[in-house]
């Protein structure tokens, strides 16, 4: 039926709608609605069930297993930078990009001079990731089993809204070929090999300590869980819940 | 196909469309520079933004993310107050709303094409929604909402023209409802980010809204001024009034924003919010205060509201200058809104040596021809829309 003819018709009235048909029409508005406003409902929940009762999640909320987890011994760290330089190497990582960096800390101390202390970022892999929710594509996700932040690189529309997303800078373009690229402890490069992370062995301070949180008998296990010593992680107040934890043991 | 095509764009009624060669040649010149603008455009995506764009991996978002948020406020805006008159029956806003939709129309188009170069791998887009689509991304959300909203305009255009004034509507509504999901999304792609504290909150959807109001009633108002002006058209008395109803609904909507703009500057400095302090520093007194405060302060809002209340909305050229300073004004308001977001470096909290207090970004040629070709291109098809649609006159039966 043309429009035109539609429109010719006379209006039939309400009175003569059977509740059957009321109800449909309601249930037709309920689904439009639905749709429209459904994503902006979603879009307040996390992409990924994370919970955690304090910095370092404890024993029944960990959500992967092996639920990989790098410690950083910051007060050892001497600034050689080699693990930068291994993770360029190994991971293909170009001049313009990084994957991980290390920045300076300083603080004045008694007597004058300063105390400076330096400090490894990378890729947080956080369980609850702002770069994995903002992704339309889903280029970027958790790994189900490990945890790791992952690239599906072929589905990277290059739209960088993760790179916005990401607290931690942590995210660079890969303008050679054409996706956001980051840390994943080099998942492909050496952890599928039974390899340690390029950083971590690279590290001649025993600064970065790489593990399975939920193996007591881990170094990372331990590191985390020895007394009078403090655990923290960067930014906790975006609620990232990060996987890269900052210690003094 | 021929009849489809003649119902679409009438030969007679409405208004003669001048034919001088003026505005022939501003067309061409318009269309040529969209063109440049392409070209300069696909030149950026083979070679890729790194050497191209000012854009940094501190600073993704650069002038075409703020070119592109323009563009889709200004389309939402229309689409709100064409919705005024066409949708919900004010009279009052009625021989505005076909140009509006129209626009709406021209300038999401222009919108698209911006954002097409910005977004790197532009190619991909259309598998990758679909096949990885990812419900909890406003991003996502905003783009297959646009998406809907641009068809729905479209048809809501075609049945305007066919005078199918019901069904019309209807489509209006379904693309008002769209047109404000999708905007709304927009405005929590930056609100829904924990880690940038400039943007964080509820503000930015509302925000987005209420200036989208704004950015509709001005736009209108040049759009419809100029359409007139370059055909040498008399204005009716009807159009006369809707144009000054569109000046009071401006006006209002810019005493809004100004309660907005006021509270944001108090929440950002009071008690000096860590991170969100700096940026409120950068927009006030620092490298963005020119911007601000000649921009969207002084053109966006104070001179357009004065101009209005002074002329009592009845001088329709002081109406128009009014719009073309709240227009500058709000181009200032959406660059800074994209760029001083992300100039909070992300580890501002700690005492780093050799980082910076502000990270900084300046446009390049690509990125300013591309984001200048979306205004010639929305140009150019407002030239041609009068031609084509006669001025946009509402023939009811």
């Amino acid at each position: 039926m043309k429009i035109q003819e539609l429109m010719k018709l006379k209006n039939e009235g309400t009175s003569g709608l059977s509740s059957r048909e009321r109800r449909q029409f309601i249930k037709m508005g309920f689904i439009v609605t639905g749709v429209y406003f459904g994503g902006r409902i979603l879009s307040l929940t996390s992409a990924v069930e994370a919970a955690s009762s304090g910095t370092v999640p404890q024993e029944g909320e960990y959500s992967y297993s092996p639920h990989y987890t790098m410690v950083i011994r910051e007060q050892l760290c001497i600034d050689c930078e080699r693990c930068v330089e291994a993770c360029h190497s190994v991971n293909d990582v170009p001049g313009h990009g990084r994957r991980t960096k290390i920045l300076e800390k300083r603080r004045p101390i008694e007597y004058g001079g300063f105390e400076t202390v330096f400090m490894p970022i990378l890729c947080n892999h956080c369980n609850r990731p702002p770069c994995v929710r903002v992704c339309p594509t889903t280029a970027t996700y958790k790994d189900e089993k490990t945890g790791i932040v992952v690239m599906n690189h072929d589905r990277c529309i290059g739209c960088k809204t993760c790179m916005t997303a990401c607290p931690y800078n942590a995210r660079y373009f890969k303008e050679e070929e054409r996706y956001v690229d980051k840390c994943n402890f080099c998942r492909d490069t050496r952890l599928a090999q039974g390899e340690l992370p390029a950083c971590v062995t690279a590290c001649p301070a025993d600064v970065r300590i790489f593990g399975d949180l939920t193996d007591k008998k881990s170094r990372v296990y331990k590191l985390l869980h020895t007394p009078d010593t403090y655990v923290w992680v960067l930014r906790p107040e975006t609620g990232a819940l990060p996987n890269v934890y900052y210690t003094t043991a | 196909m021929k009849n489809l095509f003649v119902s679409l764009v009438p030969q007679t009624g409405g208004l003669e469309p001048k034919d001088s060669k003026a505005i022939n040649m501003t067309m061409i010149v318009l269309a040529i520079l969209t063109l440049v603008g392409i070209a300069f455009g696909v030149h950026s995506l083979i070679a890729g933004h790194e050497h191209t764009f000012g854009v940094t991996r501190e600073v993704p978002w650069g002038l075409l993310i703020a070119a592109y948020v323009f563009f889709v406020v200004t389309s939402t805006g229309l689409c709100i107050v064409s919705s005024i008159g066409h949708v919900f029956g004010y009279d009052n806003f009625e021989p505005i709303a076909k140009r509006a939709v129209y626009m709406s129309i021209v300038t999401i188009l222009a919108g698209f094409m911006v954002i097409a170069f910005e977004i790197e791998n532009t190619w991909r887009m259309p598998v990758a929604n679909v096949i990885g689509a990812n419900l909890a991304s406003n991003i996502w959300w905003m783009g297959t909402l646009y998406g809907a909203y641009l068809l729905f305009m479209i048809g809501e255009f075609i049945l305007l023209q066919k005078k199918s004034h019901k069904m019309a509507a209807a489509l209006g509504l379904a693309g008002l409802l769209s047109g404000i999901a999708a905007h709304s999304n927009l405005g929590a792609i930056f609100g829904l980010l924990n880690g940038r504290e400039f943007w964080h909150g509820a503000y930015m959807p509302i925000y987005f809204i209420a200036s989208a109001a704004l950015s509709g009633c001005v736009t209108i108002i040049v759009f419809t001024y100029i359409g007139y002006k370059v055909n040498n058209w008399q204005m009716s008395e009807s159009m006369k009034t809707s144009l000054q109803s569109t000046g009071k609904l401006a006006a209002l909507t810019i005493a809004i924003l100004m309660f907005f703009t006021i509270w944001k500057i108090i929440t950002g400095i009071t008690g000096h919010p860590p991170g969100k302090y700096l940026a409120m520093e950068a927009m006030l007194k620092g490298p963005y205060s020119i911007n601000f405060w000649l921009g969207e302060v002084l053109f966006g809002m104070v001179l357009p509201f004065i101009i209005i209340l002074a002329f009592r909305v009845r001088n329709i050229t002081a109406l128009f200058t009014a719009s073309v300073c709240a227009i500058l004004g709000i181009l200032a308001m959406r660059y800074d809104l994209v760029i001083i977001g992300q100039l909070i470096p992300h580890y501002h909290d700690l005492p780093l040596v050799d980082y910076p207090r502000l990270f900084t970004y300046t446009p390049t040629l690509h990125e300013i021809i591309v984001a200048l070709s979306g205004l010639t291109f929305t140009g150019l098809f407002l030239l041609l829309g009068e031609k084509l649609f006669r001025g946009h006159v509402i023939e009811k039966h």
